[in-house]
């Protein structure tokens, strides 16, 4: 069996745990599901979702201490959990989230843990150690390894596996259980939510659009072009790392392996040179186009459509042209 | 205020990896070295709670000899000392890692107040060395910080998760793991540098373990374009430009 954390806040479900449960489903027909800290009611619909890709049981952690995000507790009521049921392996999501709960699960059990892993193969005689492939340096390198425990914790590449819902399957039946949890695993909660980190409407992470400027804007005021630009496609503006550390722009706006990775249609790179963090945040968008005055520039070599040229000039032409179709 | 930053000596790539010959790491005979972002930002903070408060602060890292040259560098923009536990050259798994660290944090006379991380090392993202010292140290711990305040004896932490930014309160001693944005982290000053050569640092040599998380190869992940269609330059390939997004639809 194999045990997969259905990530969630406040009983909104996470949608990559969806696809860290097809991960499971790829390697064992028994897939169970975990939740912890939601609501009865939330838990229920939960159990529709993970029963439709294919988990039979869903176990819901039920404590009075876990009414919001508790990590330490989530990896406590892990370890309870593993104790009973015996799985074979235990996957999250490789999210912040999915990442943190099962470093203090196998913290909990001593046992290694293997982050962010694009292929999973499970060890079928003991012994023999399990052996995944993990991204590094935000997935520009992939690294074979073999992990040496009976138990294999591991949390799952973001985008590495599409979620499949599974055909004639049914809602996962709710198990709760009871974690037995000490005061120390529940110093670290959250406390409070702040509003929107971003200002205006579109936010980076969901953006169909997304205009983003590196160095070759040449500073902050140069980001007024952009900025109309991204207002006109119904997008977000983006930048590199560059200009968030000059200070140019607010960090919330940075794309790239320390900044936010966005998959928008359109992600469009002007004057960004394209080193390999930067791109590891944004080679999933749909569609790459470049401004850049170097015709070497190492983006190009990722992109789909580039014009070779100043973009103080490309830009503003870019948005008359868009202003004059639409009337 | 006594704080403890944990950082990796990484190598600094530009847009391409070369693998040595055996595909087991990357080839580094043409590039430099450095540590994380977040890494830096988690030394500003630092830096910046002694300057508020007083106190030390101590950098500590596992890692090459080489690596005096990250300690050294971070030491000149304000730390008190450095540790380098010495390996030789390889890397060490991360329960290995972890141990180490304990074990050189527990050696010291000084009882840290906060430890600070980076969210995950550059570039072996394990995502779980801090967790797994803070266990150990019996501490609590706030991971991916991206604000923080200190207040009797309190740090109030702010993480970014989408679009909403979580709230939470721990009392020290603890560890927190913070992200690039934190700060925007200063530049070593001409003095800063001078004086960073005399500042202290302890060399250690460690007890290596087996590791369980085994890295057995590398390889370069295949990049997923054929390059960029050329449409043009300058303003003339606007109208070009303005085809393209009509025909991915971006434009009616
Ligand atoms: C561990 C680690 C993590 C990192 N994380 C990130 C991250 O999350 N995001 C990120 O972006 N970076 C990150 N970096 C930094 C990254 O390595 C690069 O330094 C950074 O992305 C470069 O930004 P840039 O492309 O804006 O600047 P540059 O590399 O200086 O490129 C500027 C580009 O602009 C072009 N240009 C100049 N003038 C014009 C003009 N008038 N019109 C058009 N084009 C012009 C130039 O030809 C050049 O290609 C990270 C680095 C490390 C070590
Ligand atoms: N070799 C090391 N020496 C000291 N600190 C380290 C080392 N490796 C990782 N760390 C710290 O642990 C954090 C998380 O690393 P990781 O678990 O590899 O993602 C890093 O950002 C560093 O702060």
């Amino acid at each position: 069996m194999i045990l997969v954390l259905v990530d969630h806040d406040l009983g909104e479900l996470d949608p990559l745990s969806l696809r860290a449960i097809t991960a499971a489903r790829k390697l064992s027909a028994d897939v169970q599901g975990v939740v912890i800290g939601a609501t009865s009611e939330a838990s229920s619909k939960l159990a529709y979702v993970v029963g439709e890709h294919g988990a039979s049981v869903l176990h819901v952690a039920q404590h009075e201490g876990l009414t919001d995000y508790t990590p330490a507790a989530s990896g406590r009521a892990l370890a309870q959990l593993v104790e009973k049921l015996k799985p074979e392996a235990v996957l999250a999501a490789g999210s912040p989230r999915g990442n943190e709960q099962l470093a203090h699960l196998a913290t909990l059990l001593d046992l290694p843990m293997a982050a962010e892993c694009s292929v999973i193969s499970l060890s079928k005689s003991p012994g023999v150690p399990h052996s995944v492939t993990r991204a590094r340096w935000a997935a520009n390198l992939l690294e074979e390894a073999f992990v040496h425990s009976d138990l294999l914790i591991a949390t799952v590449l973001a985008f590495s596996v599409e979620a499949e819902p599974v055909p004639g399957s049914s809602a996962a039946t709710v198990e709760n259980f009871q974690p037995s949890l000490e005061p120390s695993d529940l110093i670290v909660r959250v406390m409070g939510r702040g509003g929107e980190s971003s200002k205006g409407g579109v936010t980076l992470a969901d953006a169909k659009v997304i205009v983003s400027g590196g160095r070759g804007v040449g500073g902050p005021e140069g980001f007024a072009q952009l900025e109309e630009l991204a207002g006109l496609l119904g997008g977000a503006v983006g930048c590199s790392r560059v200009v968030t550390s000059a200070g140019w722009r607010p960090h919330a706006e940075q794309v790239g392996q320390t900044g936010t990775k966005v998959a928008p249609d359109l992600y469009i790179a002007a004057g960004i040179s394209g080193a390999m963090q930067h791109i590891a945040g944004c080679k999933n968008s749909k569609t790459i186009v470049v401004i850049n005055t170097d015709p070497e520039a190492p983006i190009l070599a990722y992109a789909d459509y580039a014009i070779i040229g100043d973009l103080h000039k490309v830009i503003p032409a870019l948005t008359s042209a868009i202003k004059e179709m639409k009337g | 205020m006594d704080v403890l930053v944990c950082l990796k000596r990484v190598v600094l790539a530009g847009s391409t990896f070369v693998l040595t010959p055996d595909s087991r790491d990357i080839d580094t005979k043409h590039l430099g070295f450095g540590i994380s972002p977040h890494e830096e930002n988690a030394v500003e903070a630092g830096v910046q709670l002694v300057e508020q408060m007083g106190g030390s602060l101590t950098l500590l890292t596992l890692g090459p000899t080489d690596a005096e040259e990250q300690l050294r560098s971070q030491l000149a923009i304000g730390a008190t000392r450095g540790i380098l536990l010495e390996t030789e050259g390889e890397d060490w798994d991360p329960q290995a890692t972890a141990a180490a660290l304990v074990e050189a944090i527990m050696a010291e006379e000084t009882n840290f107040d906060l430890l600070i991380f980076g969210a995950e090392s550059a570039d072996s993202a394990g995502y779980q060395i801090h967790i797994r010292v803070a266990h150990a140290l019996g501490r609590p711990i706030v991971t991916n910080v991206k604000s923080m305040k200190i207040e009797n004896g309190i740090a109030q932490c702010e993480r970014v998760v989408g679009t909403t930014r979580e709230l939470y309160e721990v009392p020290l001693p603890a560890v927190i793991t913070v992200r690039d944005g934190l700060n925007i982290p200063r530049y070593p000053s001409v003095p800063g540098r001078i004086q960073a050569r005399k500042k202290p640092i302890d060399h250690k040599k460690p007890t290596p373990r087996v590791p369980k998380l085994e890295k057995v190869s590398l390889s370069v992940a295949p990049s997923n374009t054929a390059g960029a269609q050329i449409l043009g330059s300058g303003p003339e390939a606007v109208p070009a430009l303005v085809e393209v997004l009509k025909t991915i639809g971006i434009l009616a």
